[in-house]
């Protein structure tokens, strides 16, 4: 053989060090854009604690930027890691959680916590990781059997589950009163600015373990890829893998989904960019979206927050407004 | 022994697919299941490979009970072709053919440099080098065959399950792959098991057959044993002229078209 094929292991670092430094560059972008301009010097400057000490400054990177752009890359991460796998456990290169409503299931859930005056950590999470987890039991029931690999059967199932969950999210938000009402509208479009450093630490603290395990579990979903019958015959516990990876992927988007609300289509962009940029093997993919939702999200927190005259846009109407187009484009490729 | 199997039994819901199944396959032989459509060859593959659980009775793989095997463990020892498997997702031929390692990896799931070398010897031993880089279903069907069993060459198992993997091919790459499982045999020692339509190329290559009808065992043998004109016309329910092959000693089956019936 002429051309030799790379061990997997070089592969993998040279793609998770590339990706570290758009992640890096996205963070940097991060930190210094905002309605006070304070250009790259500065925000070195503030980093690296040279120059003239600007409080005003400090306090706005650390205690305001710095909070949310970790939160955005944590989320990214999530999200396109949700994609990920909900896409290699149906065999269905559309599905993703907020497609088939399970981000909708948990900020169901979420709501119901807000209301019901529980603290944002841990109580808002569970109700939001019980939501999810009711809505992934509806659709798994749904389209069970056989029919759970057609795809049209999983996105039916998944835009009704989606409408019930908007009709409910409503209902509720109609029957609150007072202010609490605004706050939750941003925060059901994806909003990433209502953070501070402890949370998204707290946060961070939670994810990171989930994603360890998903890369764990990588060469397990490419075998996934082959069909259940052919993973057993490689050797790949089936049911356990299964719920451990519906799992750990419901409680990593419900538990972002009670910081910041509905971002949609993140899972579906990042993976099929990775993919088509890396190829279809998870050991890769998985770090790859790690470090690329990250910086993806980060980005598009950007532009919400630089676009508008004044003010902001969530997040989620940026994700949505990229995604969505693309949704349609991919489901029309794969119908031929 | 490298299967054993007693009184086997598996039905699905209500319906009894197999019933009663004792059979053994010698280590190294190469085994061929016939029978009628709808007589329980895959089930009975789908069981012998651990994908189903067999409901009643007992199944050895190499003298040890199957569910004492953990399932690396089982993946180790039977590799299993299907059909077809799905191309949807982009994967090339060396990652596919590389999958078949995934018994023996590590915690972390990564090939090293000998599993690397392991996949390079599958490849060149199925004949595919020239489509390593290429993408699963930009191949042919014959094609695809070929990779499919690279990968479960490359799993080093020490049997090998294809359900009719001859079904979807031409003349040329039906002869040629049953050639290849033959060299699998013969070089590296592997027990060969296949289920089968087609019952002349059964007759030609197998050491050992077994015919199914209707989930039970009719006959098993040789094949001068197995495939004379009573036991398959009675299976399969039409007028058949079973002589001798001009290729050597073994039956060749003829199904006979219904204007020649009554003629003679």
């Amino acid at each position: 053989m002429n051309t030799k094929t790379p061990l997997l292991l070089k592969r993998l670092l040279a793609i998770s060090f590339a990706l570290m430094l758009v992640l890096l560059i996205a963070m940097l972008v991060g930190l210094s854009a905002g309605s006070t301009p304070s250009g790259i010097q500065a925000l070195f400057q503030s980093l690296l604690g040279i120059g003239e000490p600007d409080s005003m400054l400090d306090t706005i990177i650390w205690r305001i930027r710095f909070p949310r752009v970790l939160l955005s890359a944590l989320v990214g991460a999530t999200l396109s890691l949700g994609g990920l796998v909900f896409q290699a456990l149906l065999r269905n290169p559309l599905a993703e959680p907020y497609i088939l409503g399970i981000s909708g299931g948990s900020a169901i859930g979420a709501i119901i916590g807000i209301l019901m005056g529980f603290s944002r950590f841990p109580g808002v999470s569970l109700a939001a990781f019980a939501g999810s987890v009711a809505t992934l039991l509806l659709i798994l029931a749904m389209s069970s059997g056989q029919t759970i690999l057609k795809k049209d059967a999983l996105l039916l199932s998944g835009v009704m589950v989606n409408a019930f969950c908007a009709a409910v999210i409503m209902f509720l938000v109609s029957i609150t009163q007072d202010s609490r009402l605004h706050n939750i509208i941003f925060w059901l479009m994806g909003d990433l600015s209502m953070i501070d450093i402890g949370h998204a630490g707290i946060l961070a603290a939670t994810l990171l373990p989930c994603f360890i395990l998903l890369f764990w579990f990588s060469n397990s979903m490419n075998l996934l890829l082959m069909g259940k019958e052919m993973a057993l015959t490689m050797g790949v516990n089936i049911q356990a893998v299964t719920v451990a990876l519906l799992v750990v992927t419901s409680f990593m988007v419900s538990a972002t989904v009670s910081y910041c609300g509905l971002l949609g289509f993140v899972g579906l962009v990042m993976p099929h960019l990775l993919r088509l940029l890396f190829g279809p093997d998870h050991r890769v993919l998985v770090p790859a979206c790690i470090l690329g939702g990250g910086a993806y999200l980060i980005f598009c927190d950007v532009l919400a927050r630089v676009l508008p005259e004044q003010g902001e846009m969530p997040a989620g109407v940026i994700t949505a407004m990229i995604g969505a187009p693309l949704f349609i484009f991919l489901l029309k490729r794969s119908a031929r | 022994m490298a299967i054993d199997v007693n009184n086997l039994s598996y039905s699905y819901g209500n319906f009894k697919v197999l019933s009663d199944i004792t059979f053994s396959v010698r280590k190294g032989d190469f085994f061929i299941v016939i029978g009628p459509n709808g007589s329980g060859k895959t089930t009975l593959m789908k069981v012998v490979a651990g994908i189903l659980k067999p409901q009643n009775g007992r199944l050895e793989i190499l003298g040890q009970p199957i569910d004492q095997y953990t399932r690396k463990a089982l993946a180790r020892t039977i590799a299993f072709v299907p059909q077809t498997l799905p191309v949807d997702f982009p994967f090339s031929v060396t990652e596919v053919v590389l999958m078949g390692r995934s018994p023996y990896l590590g915690m972390l799931g990564l090939e090293q440099e000998r599993d690397l070398e392991i996949a390079r010897q599958a490849i060149a031993f199925t004949g595919v080098e020239h489509l390593a880089h290429r993408k699963l279903d930009q191949l042919s069907g014959g094609e695809q065959q070929r990779v499919f069993i690279a990968r479960a060459i490359c799993q080093e198992p020490e049997v090998i399950l294809l359900d009719e993997p001859t079904a979807s091919l031409d003349l040329a790459h039906q002869v040629r792959l049953l050639d290849l499982m033959e060299k699998l045999k013969r070089e590296k020692g592997v027990t060969v098991v296949m289920i089968s339509h087609d019952v002349n190329l059964a007759a030609m290559y197998a050491d050992s057959l077994l015919l199914l009808n209707k989930g039970q065992i009719v006959s098993r043998g040789n094949p001068d044993q197995v495939l004379t004109f009573q036991t398959l016309e009675e299976v399969y329910g039409c007028t058949l002229l079973v002589d001798e092959s001009p290729l050597g000693k073994f039956p060749r089956v003829t199904p006979v078209p219904g204007k020649f019936v009554g003629k003679s």
